[in-house]
């Protein structure tokens, strides 16, 4: 493959915005029927880089060739004339649209939708990826949402296929599946320039890799012949040191968890149905699950941003399954949502102010009903020194900081107040390799000094890395914890679901 | 029976031209909406189309005239919503209110020399033996153009909504804007177009009101017909042939209303002239409980400002 002529030759591609080099001066090939990994970490430049490819973004300078012609996409659509399909990492779709009406929306010509229908089922057979055109895109689950964008792509024969992080959303067993439908598409032809950060699926899948730092190619090299800590340095481009959990003893149950059904409150949601577990001080409890089966709804019922019956959520012995938010803070229990702007902080308040939404009770920031502004700006202060959020100081809004200095923040914020039980959500997501280490790290500190941790995460890695015991959410459900050592990914896929709506789900978590 | 006098081939007719301001608006409207804006200056698109028709079909001494006028003109006060809200990135709920008021104003300034004038008359549509038909030629087949082409739009509207590829991208638009963006669809032209379209529907009902159901101009003749459109648009759950039930359903309060009062039923109009907000009210509390498919149909992208980004 490799002596045939490039498919895609990129030279010198170089990308400024304001403050900041995407890409600076970036060249590799792509030869047809290659699977090409660009790997790197958050932040290094790799959607940039493909945007560019795809058309949404102009280069400053550098050019590229298809086939040997210039190839200058002004928008997708020119690139999708030229045989170049995406699969986007935040998904390109409609929830209020069905399947065979998104499909339309990425194709240049779409035949008549009664017949686009037909092919759709026709491709995802051929490919062994199930589909119905009929059912509306926003009931379906994260591994079906991706099939809906890949046959969208396989319909227009493309001859470049661009996978954005396409695992971030799948179960082991569903990652399984989609790698087969890569390998086949790649036998028959077509190239696949396949993003991620996720090591050792590069280097089962990938047979050339490109290596992104801070926008610039570190390294062109085949992954299957280096080892993932030569790939993963390339690149960090620093050693990392995987995060101490010194063996401890637990101690009581902090938060128990009995029978709690919940109904979502929201269209596209996912109810919570009979979740029960019981958390220990010191214990670390890790909740795996795809996107979509119910983590939100997990998160709020815990920090209580929705209620439920009394005595279905005990915290500390006490049941708060009524009590607000703030209630439960001052009982020590505090909680990190997944979404950092919006829903964690406010975006357009100093950190000072967001440091006061939540901690004002539990550190005592208002005095006589007035805000105390230098105890907060103090609190402020101690979360941005502990935790090193690179910030010029607390007055700056939490909309400027980076995704992983905010989330330095977010989840400092809460640990700093001593909690007897914190709950995250995502608490790495979008976050580079040393804030997350340090993120993970400050939990398992909390840990060892007694409190209860809940860490729901999509990362099976984050998880496997932090949790003590380890259980998964699909569709609503919990499985039982279970003891995290010695679990295989096998294993966990399962908890998780398996490969939805490939086969039944088997039941091993008893 | 207490409703004796009222004759029904008569109500259906009133009720018809009632219905049909509101009708054009609102079918105008619920296309800007499904493109994802909001725009709430329908009342004020409304009343200049209804000076600028008057004025057009007065100099000019045709009707028909008029009512292009009117669309040109509450499609130049869109615009100037487009430019606001689309390139200016102005506060869409704010911006429309404005486009309220300003149109409130000018077509009071502008309608100052055309009040106590009758407008030439708009020519009854002929449609031969149809309307010779007893109770439904006299109900369905006696009325104007207008009435017929505000139909034709609405089933033009829900055509190109359901089946064309344009309306498909413009409802992708409406749904989520950053995944259109990312597919390569121009955001802002699609909800521009649209909410163009929006004024010109609006202007023709605010003419319809002035040239033939009125037929006069006087100072702030619509009120309320504008928001009556924009409730009937939720009301509508964003369907275009809902829309044409309950603009007819509200025409028809209206009607009713007038013939309550003739007939000398003591019913406080008050009830009935507020029955169209509450059901609107009712209608989006059923929407926001969640559990209704209806607010499965509402566009996900509405009233929130797009920012392309990378």
């Amino acid at each position: 493959m490799t002596a045939s002529a490039p498919l895609l030759q990129l030279s010198g591609l170089t990308k400024a915005y304001p403050g900041v080099v995407a890409n600076d001066d970036v060249s590799f090939n792509i030869g047809p029927g290659q699977i090409h990994a660009l790997l790197g970490e958050n932040g290094a430049g790799k959607s940039t880089l493909v945007k560019m490819v795809y058309g949404l973004v102009k280069p400053d300078a550098g050019e590229m060739r298809l086939r040997g012609q210039a190839f200058a996409p002004g928008q997708p659509s020119d690139a999708r004339k030229s045989g170049i399909a995406m699969v986007f990492q935040h998904f390109s779709l409609f929830d209020a649209l069905d399947v065979a009406e998104n499909v339309a929306l990425g194709m240049e010509n779409p035949p008549p939708l009664r017949d686009l229908a037909k092919r759709i089922r026709d491709v995802s057979e051929a490919y062994g990826l199930p589909l119905d055109p009929t059912r509306l895109v926003g009931e379906l689950s994260a591994g079906e949402r991706q099939r809906v964008e890949i046959i969208r792509c396989l319909l227009q024969d493309p001859k470049l296929l661009i996978m954005d992080e396409p695992t971030s959303v799948l179960t082991p067993q569903e990652v399984d599946i989609l790698f087969r439908t890569l390998r086949k598409l790649s036998d028959e032809g077509t190239a696949i320039l396949y993003i991620s950060h996720k090591l050792d699926e590069i280097r089962a899948l990938c047979s050339e890799a490109t290596i992104l730092r801070g926008g610039k190619k570190v390294a062109t090299c085949d992954p299957r012949e280096k080892s993932a800590r030569d790939l993963a340095e390339l690149m960090v481009g620093q050693l990392l040191t995987p995060p101490e959990r010194p063996a401890r003893p637990f101690g009581d149950v902090v938060l128990q968890v009995d029978g709690l059904s919940l109904a979502s409150n929201n269209p596209f949601g996912t109810s919570l149905k009979d979740i029960n577990f019981a958390l220990r001080a010191g214990e670390v409890l890790g909740i795996a699950g795809v996107a979509g089966n119910g983590q939100d709804e997990l998160l709020l019922v815990l920090s209580g941003e929705l209620a439920s019956p009394s005595d279905r959520v005990c915290l500390l012995g006490k049941p708060v399954g009524q009590l607000g938010p703030n209630g439960r803070r001052e009982l020590g229990l505090v909680a990190a949502p997944e979404e950092r702007l919006g829903h964690a902080a406010a975006p357009d308040m100093s950190l000072t102010e967001n440091a006061y939404l939540s901690g004002a009770h539990r550190k005592g920031l208002a005095k006589n009903g007035f805000i105390d502004w230098d105890k907060t700006r103090g609190f402020a202060e101690s979360v941005i020194a502990r935790f090193d959020v690179r910030t010029p100081g607390p007055h700056v809004v939490a909309r400027a900081l980076s995704g992983g200095n905010l989330q330095k923040f977010v989840i400092g914020r809460e640990i700093e107040q001593n909690p007897a039980v914190i709950i995250v959500n995502q608490p790495t997501w979008g976050v580079d390799a040393s804030a997350a280490a340090t993120i993970r790290q400050a939990l398992l500190d909390l840990a060892s000094q007694g409190a209860g941790v809940v860490v729901i995460s999509q990362d099976l890695d984050e998880l496997l890395e932090v949790a003590d015991s380890f259980a998964a959410l699909n569709e609503g459900r919990l499985t039982t914890p279970r003891p995290a050592k010695g679990l295989t990914v096998d294993e966990i896929g399962l908890m998780m679901g398996g490969a939805h709506g490939m086969h039944v789900a088997e039941e091993v978590a008893q | 029976m207490i409703l004796g006098s009222i004759q029904p081939a008569v109500l259906i007719a009133a009720l018809m031209v009632a219905a049909t301001p509101i009708l054009l608006a609102a079918i105008g409207e619920l296309v800007v909406e499904k493109a994802g804006v909001l725009n709430l200056g329908v009342e004020g698109m409304m009343i200049l189309g209804a000076v600028a028709g008057f004025i057009v079909a007065v100099q000019t001494g045709n009707a028909t005239l008029g009512f292009i006028g009117a669309a040109v003109a509450g499609g130049l006060l869109a615009l100037l919503f487009a430019l606001l809200t689309q390139v200016l990135m102005a506060n869409q709920v704010a911006s429309g209110l404005a486009l309220t008021l300003f149109g409130l104003g000018l077509s009071a300034l502008l309608g100052q020399s055309y009040v106590g004038i009758s407008p030439p008359r708009t020519p009854k549509l002929d449609l031969g033996p149809l309307s010779d038909i007893p109770f439904v030629g006299r109900a369905f087949f006696s009325h104007d153009a207008l009435v017929y082409v505000a139909i034709a739009i609405v089933i033009g509207v829900w055509w190109f909504l359901k089946y064309s590829r344009a309306g498909l991208i413009l409802r992708a638009v409406g749904e989520n804007h950053d995944a259109a963006h990312g597919l390569g669809y121009h955001v802002k032209r699609v909800r521009a177009l649209a909410i163009v379209f929006g004024g010109a529907c609006a202007g023709l009902g605010g003419a319809y009101l002035s040239l033939i159901r009125v037929p006069q101009w006087t100072e702030g003749m619509t009120a309320g017909a504008g928001w009556i459109a924009l409730a009937l648009v939720v009301f509508a759950s964003w369907r275009p042939f809902r829309a044409l039930a309950g603009a007819y359903l509200f025409g028809g309060i209206v009607v009713l209303q007038l013939n309550l009062q003739a007939a000398g039923v003591k019913i406080p109009v008050e009830y009935l002239s507020m029955s169209p907000y509450l059901i609107t009210i009712i209608v989006l509390v059923f929407i926001s409980s969640g559990k209704a498919r209806g607010s499965l149909n509402a566009p996900g992208s509405l009233n929130r400002p797009f920012h392309a980004s990378g």
